[in-house]
């Protein structure tokens, strides 16, 4: 007799998610954490006692809205903002604003906005195909069964039904750079820096790197799954982490936070069990984990525990990251050029054109950091006034692309980067700099501290074509079953990846039902 | 008499054996060449009085033997000769070698690393299991995946089923591969920067991809997919210069009674009626022919040579979006005696093969970071070769002939066109690094043919210097290149067809795009098909 | 001569001046990247060294790996397919390593010098494969293969030999087990190893000491007969005594390009080398499904009728190709006529009537021979002298 059916290392949101579809089913489930918060990337951070704010991610969108419904997390708490338009900010005060199908301002000829239409709708069509993929464990090719077989038989069916020229289309521009496309498409260089900043987040590729179609298309399909565009979770992203553990609880899993897991523990050649960090060790059938998997094989289950040829593909699992996460406390709300107060509370990102992002990019491939960055601010506080006490503004952005660990090291160079990068921002909101109160900034390896994502990646792995799909994490480990008897894979290192979508956590959780390997 | 039964357009190499098995075939054919000699890029030309210079491609290994048998290319003078050496010189003074005896190859990279020695044989065989893949599909038509027809059918269930061989992890290892970057494939191998630098080359040259960009590990898969004589991934030299490769196919196609026309610049492709008739030249001449064969590379074919009015908007489009990137540069020089490498013995082996300087995959990528930035590698990626100490005919005996590829350089400097000055500029970085190198190279050097890619373009008519005559990216391979529908040499137009290496399987002096658009035409003709199949690869 | 021409030359093994003195008819190979002589004087009459009297075999270019720390058994157990554990101190043990795929790295000896304290002896150069089992494990590994000097001295006379040489009873060590001596000064191990299927030992010594024991060696073993043997002789000892041998037998996995062309274990009849009671080896989800599921192949000897060596050959049943010969060799102590073949299954039990289809040529006359043959289940050559203890004195 084991203490549960079913330990889930990890209360981020696919942890939850899987543990709730668990413990739903009828399972016995715990949930273990190290944090003090449920919600893992999903959580908020106290900056000053009367300010809060989304810690990590910090917009809402591609939260699989079936999950949503099925686990009821609105009657547990979950509340939504308004949709939010994301709105290109030009070094001239012409900004663009970014809708789900339209684009506007920044003196964008016809030819552009039509284009916009076009394009986005032709990359949806696209991103659909991969929904039904990311909606289902991803197939095997060689060793399949009736299941993969038919999952493979509606992708090609789909595919055909795009028609000709879009399948053809499809299959010239999957592989390649996002770079290319929208020179394609598009003349406005800010327009096509706004696009290409999509499918660059959380990696280090820069939008000449070949994959970042297949990136682009990744956040589209979470689009379509989730809220068809960006929102702020009202309380911050830790209401959602708050909202998942309610509804576990709620169908009986139970959730142990300020208890970090260890070791996976294994008796013979299967897993028995956790040892957490205190000595304490906890039986059950299976073990699944929704760290990364760098940190499952490695830390937790060590390699010795696993095959050689399967420690070298953890080693050569591509986790590099370049993007960093900034707070700032402002005394009151800034201004930006050319911005109207009521555009604040948007997604306002800073990247001038694609070449500039490649420049900025260069620097972090050596472990240096540039003197510009790209920016995806939001500012929760004025649709959330919740978030501050006492009258302030948050102001939170995501930073790329710095690097996991500088030659210099980070220690003497935060201050310096810190104030660079409010400099920059000044350059957008002239005054904003006599407003800020108090300002930190997370590297990627401050990241990686608190969240434990193996070099601060967000997705916990590149998304670059060979390590999605039915490839992630690596071969050998796909389909969330590992090489080790009882290890289910659950979180964002597994299909489909990165992003706050719970679907890596309802597919794992699936296939353990499916599997039978709980009865 | 301007009447042909077939009209090929550019005497390159690829248009040679377009013509050649057409002619041999039985068609009457003419080939137009803009130059008053042939060659296209595989050339050999006496710039300074004694030393010939393949100023263009300089090396040979993807040529298919295929053809050169059947087109009887030895008969008609060409002699592929192999060089082994080559290494990359280090800035700590020391080198890494490149054998090709096996054992000494072994004991050069155990030097540096034993790790890495035990690592090569793995290394060496994921790669050649790769090659073995693409290999059969170099003088095939690329099957188009939207297609119903059985024929395609049949050559994608075929192609599904090499690749479905491999068993799941060697697949998934296998589209790894073909997406990754070279340098991320090599850092599964390889811990030493220098043996990382040496093995990276292949993944760039000719690209304007970096070291970490994914798709490179396919670049380098496609310099690794020839043979001299049946030694997978071995590289030589034609006997007197690249032009040699050209001649002998010249010969090859007037022994089947082909003509070419030189000083022959095309204006435009006659079209009546929806269907080729000809062309017309520049000075006002016309040649007729029913069938026309373009060897431009898809960008002048259809923007420059044909009427946009005969052509499908869609076409004209892909044309234009259609990637063609300069990202090379080349040095011919002809020096007054052997340069002396630091830290080599100038009697060493290795100086027949190609030398290097870049010795870790950073400086390469930083030299990348130049070209994106839209100026040349100020610290370039050289690949340097001296063939005249393999082939004794490129220089008087004791002279030496030098040729000097260089990634990275830009088709245009900051977004306009290159100046006498930036030439001056881009030598200088080149001819500086061989020198911090080699103490005694300036003082040899006699005679500097220097070559951005706006003189490859204005001579050769690459457009944008590209060697490849487009990018190598997935976007444009196989059944996408050059477009996706039109892979399979027939333009839009009826009696029109593409040879080039614009089209499958790319750039590299293989003749297989040329073999493979005659064996397309013949078919629309319904005559017998005289070009042969692939060897069987085993 | 350059720096550069001496840092590639073949190399020469601590016994390379004895070894050219020796090499009487300067019939040389390579082996591991060393110059290595195939013959000495005549392949025939150095074989029936190995058989009658002793014969001497320089193993120095043999792969080493000292593996050394708390985890050194635990690396080892992970990486093999049989249990370390068992190999007691002072033992040795036959051992064959996969990768995940259960397909064939290669073979070689565990030798265990202490508790933590073990060196393995490869056919292959794997020290990128170990850096990659190390992952995760508390052991040093360091490549001593130029660090030791080593001779296979085999034959019915080689403990008389060694005893006289200065190993003191060493008739009392049993098979498989190492003794330790000194000699002039430095330690010297013996191990009752080796790769002819005789009695015989193998002898480990620092390098600067080899010439001065090979001297030792063949001074008192002049009146027992020994004589020093080449590769070529060593290769029809070892198919005699039914060895299979990494790159010839099989096709170490890493090095594999084509689809199919690895073997697994059970695949080359070692199924007695593999401990599914562990809970974790390199492969063993593979080999266990392979064992369920069943091999697509089966390795075997084969008894061929008659005296021709069936290099090469293909094997048939009624008329139709089931397997090939991977070795073969006419073996003279045992009079067999020994092939090694792999068979597709289901063919191939051990009794199976089979064909080898073998090409001979005479006086450039080729002629083809279908000889009838059949799967034996173990190789007829296996003195008892091989195993006894105390060895016999001849």
């Amino acid at each position: 007799m084991t203490d549960y059916d079913a330990i889930v290392i990890g209360a981020g949101h696919n942890g939850l998610v899987a543990a709730s579809y668990l413990a739903k089913a009828g399972s016995k489930v715990l949930v273990l954490d190290g944090r003090g918060q449920p919600g893992g990337c999903a959580s908020n951070r106290q900056l000053t006692e009367a300010v809060t704010v989304s810690d990590c991610a910090q917009w809402l969108g591609q939260f699989d809205r079936d999950i949503i419904k099925d686990l009821k997390l609105m009657e547990h708490g979950l509340l939504l903002g308004e949709t939010k338009q994301t709105i290109a900010l030009q070094a001239d005060g012409n900004h663009l604003t970014l809708e789900e199908t339209d684009v506007s301002g920044g003196g964008l000829s016809a030819d552009d906005q039509d284009a916009y239409r076009r394009f986005r709708k032709q990359m949806n069509r696209f991103a659909k195909l991969i929904v039904q993929l990311y909606k289902k464990r991803p197939p095997k090719l060689v060793d399949q069964n009736w299941h993969d077989r038919l999952t493979l038989l509606k992708l090609g069916l789909g595919l055909k039904l795009l028609g000709r020229e879009d399948m053809r289309d499809l299959m010239r521009i999957a592989l390649i750079n996002i770079y290319d496309v929208l020179n394609e498409h598009f003349d406005h260089p800010g327009l096509k820096a706004a696009l290409a900043l999509d499918a660059v987040t959380g990696s280090t590729m820069g939008p000449r790197s070949p994959n970042t179609v297949f990136s682009y298309l990744h956040r589209l399909a979470g689009n379509q799954l989730g809220q068809q565009g960006l929102c702020q979770v009202l309380g911050g992203m830790g209401a959602l982490g708050e909202a998942l553990a309610q509804a576990a609880r709620s169908h009986g899993a139970t959730i142990r936070l300020n208890s970090p897991v260890q070791s996976i523990m294994k008796e013979h050649d299967r897993v028995c069990g956790v040892k957490l960090d205190s000595g304490e060790q906890i039986s059950a059938k299976i073990v699944m984990s929704s760290a990364d998997p760098v940190t499952t094989f490695k830390s937790l289950l060590g390699y010795r525990h696993i095959e050689t040829g399967m420690a070298r593909r953890v080693e050569h699992y591509r986790t590099r990251s370049g993007t960093a996460k900034l707070h700032v406390v402002l005394s009151g709300l800034p201004e930006f050029s050319g911005l109207p107060a009521t555009s604040l509370s948007h997604r306002l990102v800073i990247a001038p054109s694609m070449d500039a992002m490649e420049s900025m990019l260069n620097p972090a491939k050596y472990g240096e950091v540039g003197g510009q960055q790209l920016f995806d601010i939001s500012i929760p506080s004025i649709e959330d006034k919740a978030l501050v006490s006492d009258g302030t503004h948050v102001l939170t952005s995501l930073v790329h692309y710095l690097p996991h660990s500088p030659k210099e090291g980070w220690d003497s160079l935060k201050p310096r980067v810190l104030d660079r990068l409010l400099d920059q921002l000044e350059g957008y909101a002239p005054g904003i700099k006599s407003l800020v109160t108090s300002a930190e900034l997370l590297t990627p390896a401050d990241l990686e501290a608190t969240f434990g994502m193996t070099d601060g990646n967000w997705h916990h792995g590149e998304l670059s074509i060979d390590q999605a799909l039915m490839m992630r994490p690596f071969p050998g480990a796909t389909q969330y079953q590992t090489p080790v008897r009882g290890l289910v894979l659950c979180g964002a290192g597994a299909h489909p990846g990165g992003g706050v979508m719970g679907v890596a956590g309802r597919n794992a959780a699936r296939e353990i039902l499916r599997g039978g390997h709980l009865s | 008499m301007n009447q042909y039964d077939a009209i090929v357009i550019g005497a390159g190499h690829n248009g040679l054996t377009n013509a050649a098995y057409l002619a041999k075939a039985g068609l009457r054919v003419a080939v137009m060449e803009r130059n008053p000699y042939i060659g296209g890029a595989t050339v050999s030309r006496e710039l300074y009085e004694g030393w010939y210079y393949s100023n263009c491609s300089y090396v040979s290994s993807l040529l298919r033997p295929e053809i050169a048998r059947d087109l009887e290319l030895p008969r008609h003078g060409l002699q592929v000769v192999p060089f082994g050496g080559g290494c990359t010189f280090m800035r700590n003074g020391d080198y890494f070698g490149n054998y090709s005896d096996p054992g000494r190859h072994y004991r050069e990279i155990a030097r540096h690393s034993r790790r890495d020695a035990t690592a090569y044989d793995r290394y060496a065989a994921d790669t050649s299991l790769q090659t073995r893949l693409i290999r059969p599909y170099l003088l095939k038509t690329p099957p188009d995946p939207t297609s119903i027809k059985p024929r395609d059918l049949k050559d994608l269930l075929e192609f599904a089923r090499s690749f479905m061989a491999l068993g799941e992890e060697k697949l998934l290892d296998t589209i790894k591969f073909w997406t990754g970057s070279v340098g991320d494939y090599l850092n599964e191998y390889f811990e030493t920067d220098v043996i990382k630098a040496q093995h990276a080359g292949s993944g760039i040259i000719g690209t304007a991809l970096g070291v970490y960009s994914p798709g490179t590990a396919y670049v380098l898969l496609h310099h690794y997919m020839g043979d001299v004589d049946g030694n997978v991934g071995s590289w030589g030299f034609a006997r007197g210069g690249m032009g040699a490769i050209a001649n002998s196919l010249s010969k090859s196609l007037q022994s089947f009674g082909g003509e070419i026309v030189c000083d022959a610049d095309v204006d435009e492709i006659i079209v009546k009626g929806g269907q080729a008739k000809g062309v017309a030249l520049k000075d006002g001449r016309e040649f007729y022919a029913d069938i026309v064969v373009s060897n431009l590379d898809p960008k002048r074919t259809f923007l420059d040579i044909t009427n946009s009015r005969d052509l499908p908007k869609d076409v004209v489009e892909k044309a234009q979006n259609f990637k063609i990137r300069g990202s090379s540069g080349k040095l011919n020089i002809a020096l007054d005696g052997l340069p002396v490498f630091n830290g080599l013995d100038p009697k060493s082996r290795l100086m027949a093969g190609d030398l290097h300087f870049s010795d870790s995959l950073e400086r390469m990528e930083r030299a990348y970071d130049d070209w994106k930035a839209g100026t040349w590698s100020k610290d370039p990626y050289l690949d340097m070769m001296i063939p005249s100490l393999t082939d004794p005919t490129m220089a008087p005996p004791g002279k030496h002939m030098m040729s000097v590829f260089v990634q990275y350089a830009p088709p245009k400097i900051d977004g306009r066109d290159w100046t006498d000055e930036d030439k001056a500029g881009f030598e200088k970085s080149v001819i500086d690094q061989i020198a911090n190198y080699s103490p005694n190279f300036r003082d040899l050097i006699l005679h500097v043919e220097t070559r951005t890619p706006r003189e490859i373009e204005a001579e050769v008519g690459l457009t944008e210097g590209n060697i490849f005559q487009g990018e190598l990216t997935f976007d444009q391979l196989l059944f996408n290149r050059p477009f996706p529908g039109y892979a399979q040499y027939r333009a839009p137009i009826k009696g029109m067809y593409l040879c080039s290496s614009g089209t499958h399987p790319g750039g590299g002096v293989m003749a297989a795009p040329g073999a493979n658009a005659a064996r397309e035409i013949l078919a629309d003709l319904k005559r017998p098909n005289t070009v042969p199949g692939g060897y069987v690869d085993d | 001569m350059s720096a550069e021409s001496r840092d590639h030359m073949l190399l020469t093994t601590p016994f390379h001046s004895r070894i050219q003195q020796a090499c009487e008819i300067n019939d040389w190979g390579i082996w591991m990247g060393y110059t290595t002589p195939n013959a000495y004087f005549d392949v025939e009459l150095e074989y029936f060294a190995i058989r009658s009297t002793t014969g001497v075999f320089d193993l120095s270019p043999i792969n080493k790996y000292r593996i050394t720390g708390p985890d050194a058994e635990a690396f080892l157990n992970r990486m093999v397919t049989r249990d370390v554990s068992k190999i007691g101190v002072n033992r040795v043990g036959y051992a064959v390593w996969c990768n995940d795929a259960g397909e064939m790295l290669d073979d070689g000896t565990i030798f265990r010098l202490g508790p933590q304290d073990f060196r393995l002896c490869s056919y292959q150069r794997t020290d990128e494969w170990l850096g990659w089992c190390a992952l995760g494990f508390d052991v040093q590994i360091e490549n001593e293969s130029e660090a030791i000097a080593a001779l296979a001295v085999q034959g019915p006379t080689s403990c008389t030999v060694l005893t006289l040489a200065g190993c003191a009873d060493l008739n009392q060590l049993k098979p498989f087990g190492i003794a330790h001596y000194e000699f002039e000064g430095v330690p010297l191990a013996v191990s009752r190893t080796g790769f002819t299927g005789d009695l015989g030992y193998e002898i480990w010594i620092a390098p600067d000491k080899a010439e001065a024991f090979w001297d030792r060696l063949f001074e008192v073993g002049r009146d027992y007969l020994i004589k020093p043997i080449g590769s070529y002789a060593l290769n029809i000892a070892r198919i005699e005594a039914g060895f299979l041998q990494a790159r010839v037998d099989f096709v170490p996995a890493e090095e594999a390009v084509r689809p199919g062309r690895t073997r697994s274990p059970l695949e080359l009849g070692l199924e007695w080398q593999v401990d599914f009671g562990k809970a974790l080896f390199n492969g063993r989800e593979a080999l266990l499904r392979q064992r369920d599921e069943g091999c697509r192949y089966r390795f075997v000897l084969l008894d061929v009728e008659g005296n021709k060596p069936a290099d090469h050959s293909f094997i048939l049943k009624n008329g139709k190709t089931v397997g090939t010969v991977t070795s073969a060799a006419w073996c003279p102590t045992a009079k067999s006529n020994l092939a090694f073949a792999q068979i597709e299954m289901p063919h191939g039990a051990p009794g199976d009537e089979l064909v080898a289809e073998i090409y001979y040529q005479r006086e450039l006359h080729w002629t083809r021979l279908l000889a009838p043959c059949k799967v034996i289940d173990a190789p007829l050559f296996n003195p008892a002298r091989r195993r006894q203890t105390p060895a016999p004195p001849h």
